[in-house]
């Protein structure tokens, strides 16, 4: 028995049921949801959409990693990426965007940077803040919300664009926003299925509830104390989908709860800020890129409080990372 | 497991992890395995400096006869735990730190021979002489840290006084139930220990702090307090089961609510924290005179039959795990003590110690180390506040001066954070590499 060989590990020497693999499996279980409904609002072309951007994530990331030298593992994280890149995409983006914006997203925006864990913007909407800079006039086609597959669109405004004039009455509209029957990005518009979606996340304990309601909140206090009407802004545009699942990528967002929460009023006075004073109609996706690059600052100071350690009055934490 | 609402809410941190208990040795009652015919004792056993040896080969040897003695105050003695001959000195792979330290090997004549112990009146010994007592009968810590039980309960002149002694049978290591069933059957003992030392210290309170996954231990302590003489108020404290809960600092604040600041011992803040083993051996050195020879060892893991055994120490794990169904053939992995924080052992023959409280049997967990992903879920279950992957973060890149700013010596090294990553990252082997890193630093900036 003394010669039955034994291997030496380091302890722990049991591990939770927590993987990598398993968390993005969630995420993509949870993305299933806007998905579906971004291929039931704007029909199979959005189906084509998503299709070819999570095939073109998966493949850049592979071919960064040769060109790395590093393995490639399928851990799931691509294809979040392609989910989320499209799912803020306007719904008739032409296909040849949709592969050049993937190849940005996880080309430059995560693999440049070191890859998954690495990147400091969310590579998603770092792709989706390329392609909007780069095609302006190819993405500037919203469509409305058809029911037949694959038929020509109407064009139309969006509810946060220029020219958006609705006859519907206010609980109408409100209904249409939080169904998702609106002009908008293909996986946006439906408040509701982002609402299921992210209660999937929050069930399983991927996110905290802090980020997605300080960051609506935010958004809802800051437009009514504006003068406008805040159920609408909070329902309208990306907040949702950016709420429960692009301010809440663990990557690019601070580590602690404190952290997570400066960063979500942050964002939320952004989103307001750039819908009302600035010259774009939506902001969300700005909102979270300019916080994702405050969040090494935020890290450095929104540190847990360790056992046994009386915080300073000020000038603690003196030193830093 | 009790749900805290605000920590659901996540208003508060939820500290720790939930293992998996596995204490499927719970309800196998301690018994004795047979007394091994060879010995192999290390000379470092506890904290501190290793022990003296004043034997030599071909030397007769009596149980419980000294065969090492304790170098300075931080030390313990080591006794011989069967009769027989002394054989030339060797050198083995010390079980507690994988670093190779000298040991005595004692072949042994079968007869189990003991020294004359000197029982003694509890009550009629003046503090000295218990402390002498127990450093004589070389007991340490038995719930895995080997800190020399005399230097924790030796408070000469002028140190801060004790209000609290606080009974650690928290048992928050999964697999592990020698302490469970050392609670549910030998409660008087560990209540004469904490008798003993509640005398000594000169405390009016003692908490016994036990998860409520032992609602029998619970039961039978709460019992025999009510039928005991005790000096003072003793109560038991159930916890809620989360590991660590057992670590000291963690008990501290579940029981008594307060925080042993950082860089501080519990006795510093007037509590004195003891393994209920530790309490029985306590008993049976001051009582009896009796030397600390042998322990309670759960087998745990794989094997056919786990057991909670009494056993001499220097006997070899194999023998321990012969007595439990031999090794499975899919077993590759043999740790002392729990699977969280124990250590795996190189060899078969790797001898009992004393502060192996189990021997746990399994196949490997080997995993493939990905890159931090910042999901934070470290810091979350940390239970000493801190922020487990910027030390990686800053092992990895040697910028060690900046793991003190992130107070990497208050670790524990529990395993909570590692437990839970989902990049599979040993978090506490970056935490160990790092501590080093920064002792070498400070001792060359000195």
């Amino acid at each position: 028995m003394s010669n039955h060989p034994l291997t030496l590990s380091s302890a722990p020497h049991v591990h939770g049921k927590t993987s990598i693999a398993r968390d993005m499996i969630l995420v993509i279980g949870a993305l299933l949801l806007p998905s579906a409904g971004a291929v039931y609002f704007f029909g199979l072309y959005a189906l084509l959409m998503l299709a070819v951007g999570v095939l073109s994530c998966v493949l850049v990331e592979w071919v960064a990693k040769k060109m790395r030298r590093q393995p490639f593992h399928m851990d799931g994280s691509a294809i979040v990426t392609g989910l989320l890149f499209v799912l803020v995409l306007p719904p008739r983006t032409p296909l040849w965007i949709v592969v050049v914006g993937s190849i940005f997203c996880i080309g430059i925006a995560k693999e440049a940077f070191g890859g998954l864990g690495n990147n400091i913007f969310n590579p998603a909407l770092a792709g989706r803040a390329f392609v909007s800079v780069s095609f302006a006039g190819a993405l500037n086609r919203w469509v409305a919300p058809t029911t037949s597959w694959l038929a020509d669109a109407v064009t139309t405004a969006t509810p946060l664009g220029e020219g958006f004039a609705t006859t519907m009455t206010k609980p109408e509209l409100y209904q249409a926003l939080f169904l998702g029957n609106v002009g908008g990005s293909v996986g946006e518009t439906s408040a509701l299925l982002i609402l299921i979606g992210g209660a999937i996340l929050l069930a399983f304990g991927l996110i905290k509830w802090h980020v997605p309601v300080f960051y609506i909140a935010t958004v809802f206090l800051l437009s009514w104390i504006m003068g406008q009407d805040p159920v609408f802004h909070i329902l309208a545009g990306g907040l949702m989908l950016g709420a429960f699942f692009m301010a809440t990528d663990y990557v690019t967002s601070p580590l602690t709860t404190r952290g997570k929460i400066i960063f979500a009023v942050g964002a939320g006075i952004l989103v307001v800020l750039i819908r009302l004073l600035g010259n774009m109609p939506e902001g969300v996706a700005y909102s979270i890129l300019v916080m994702n690059a405050f969040t090494p600052l935020i890290d450095r100071y929104a540190r847990p409080r360790p056992l046994g350690v009386v915080r300073a009055k000020r000038g603690a934490n003196k030193g830093g990372a | 497991m009790k749900l805290d609402l605000l920590e659901v809410l996540g208003i508060r941190r939820a500290e720790g992890v939930h293992p998996p208990g596995r204490k499927g040795a719970s309800e196998a009652a301690i018994e004795r395995a047979p007394i091994p015919e060879r010995v192999v004792l290390p000379l470092c056993q506890h904290i501190g400096a290793p022990a003296n040896p004043i034997v030599k080969s071909g030397d007769q040897v009596l149980v419980g006869q000294v065969v090492a003695e304790a170098v300075g105050a931080c030390s313990a003695p080591i006794h011989a735990p069967i009769s027989g001959e002394v054989k030339p000195a060797t050198t083995v792979i010390n079980p507690t730190s994988g670093i190779p330290i000298g040991a005595i090997v004692i072949e042994g004549d079968g007869q189990d021979t003991w020294i004359d112990m000197q029982p003694a009146d509890p009550e009629a010994l003046t503090p000295d002489e218990v402390i002498a007592r127990i450093a004589r009968a070389g007991i340490v810590g038995l719930g895995g840290a080997a800190f020399p039980t005399h230097m924790k309960v030796n408070r000469p002149p002028g140190s801060s006084s004790i209000d609290a002694l606080l009974v650690n049978g928290a048992e928050c290591e999964p697999y592990i139930t020698s302490d469970d069933r050392l609670m549910r059957e030998k409660p008087d003992r560990i209540l004469a220990g904490v008798g003993i030392l509640m005398k000594l210290l000169d405390v009016k309170k003692a908490f016994i702090g036990i998860e409520d996954n032992k609602p029998k231990a619970i039961e039978r302590m709460r019992q025999e307090i009510g039928a005991a003489d005790l000096p003072g108020d003793v109560r038991v404290m159930p916890l809620s089961a989360r590991y660590p809960m057992g670590a000291e600092k963690t008990m501290i604040k579940a029981v008594l609510g307060v925080e042993v600041p950082e860089g501080k011992f519990p006795t510093d803040i007037g509590v004195v924290v003891q393994n209920v083993a530790t309490l029985a051996a306590v008993a049976d050195a001051v009582i009896d005179g009796r030397p600390l020879v042998e322990r309670v060892v759960t087998v745990a893991g794989i094997v056919a039959h786990p057991r909670n055994l009494i056993s001499r120490f220097g006997a070899s794990a194999s023998l321990l795990i012969e007595q439990c169904g031999g090794m499975p053939a899919k077993a590759d992995s043999i740790v002392f003590g729990g699977p969280m924080m124990g250590i795996a052992q190189a060899s078969a023959d790797a001898p009992l110690v004393k502060s192996t409280n189990c021997v746990l049997v399994k196949a490997a967990d080997t995993r493939v180390e990905h890159g931090c992903i910042r999901c934070g879920r470290c810091i979350q279950r940390c239970p000493m506040g801190l922020m487990p992957l910027m030390f990686v973060n800053h092992v990895k890149k040697s910028m060690t001066e900046d793991l003190a700013n992130y107070h990497i010596m208050n670790c524990v090294e529990c395993g909570a954070c590692t437990y839970d990553c989902p990049a599979n990252i040993p978090i506490v082997s970056y935490i160990k590499l790092g501590k080093n890193r920064l002792r070498a630093l400070a001792g060359r900036n000195s």
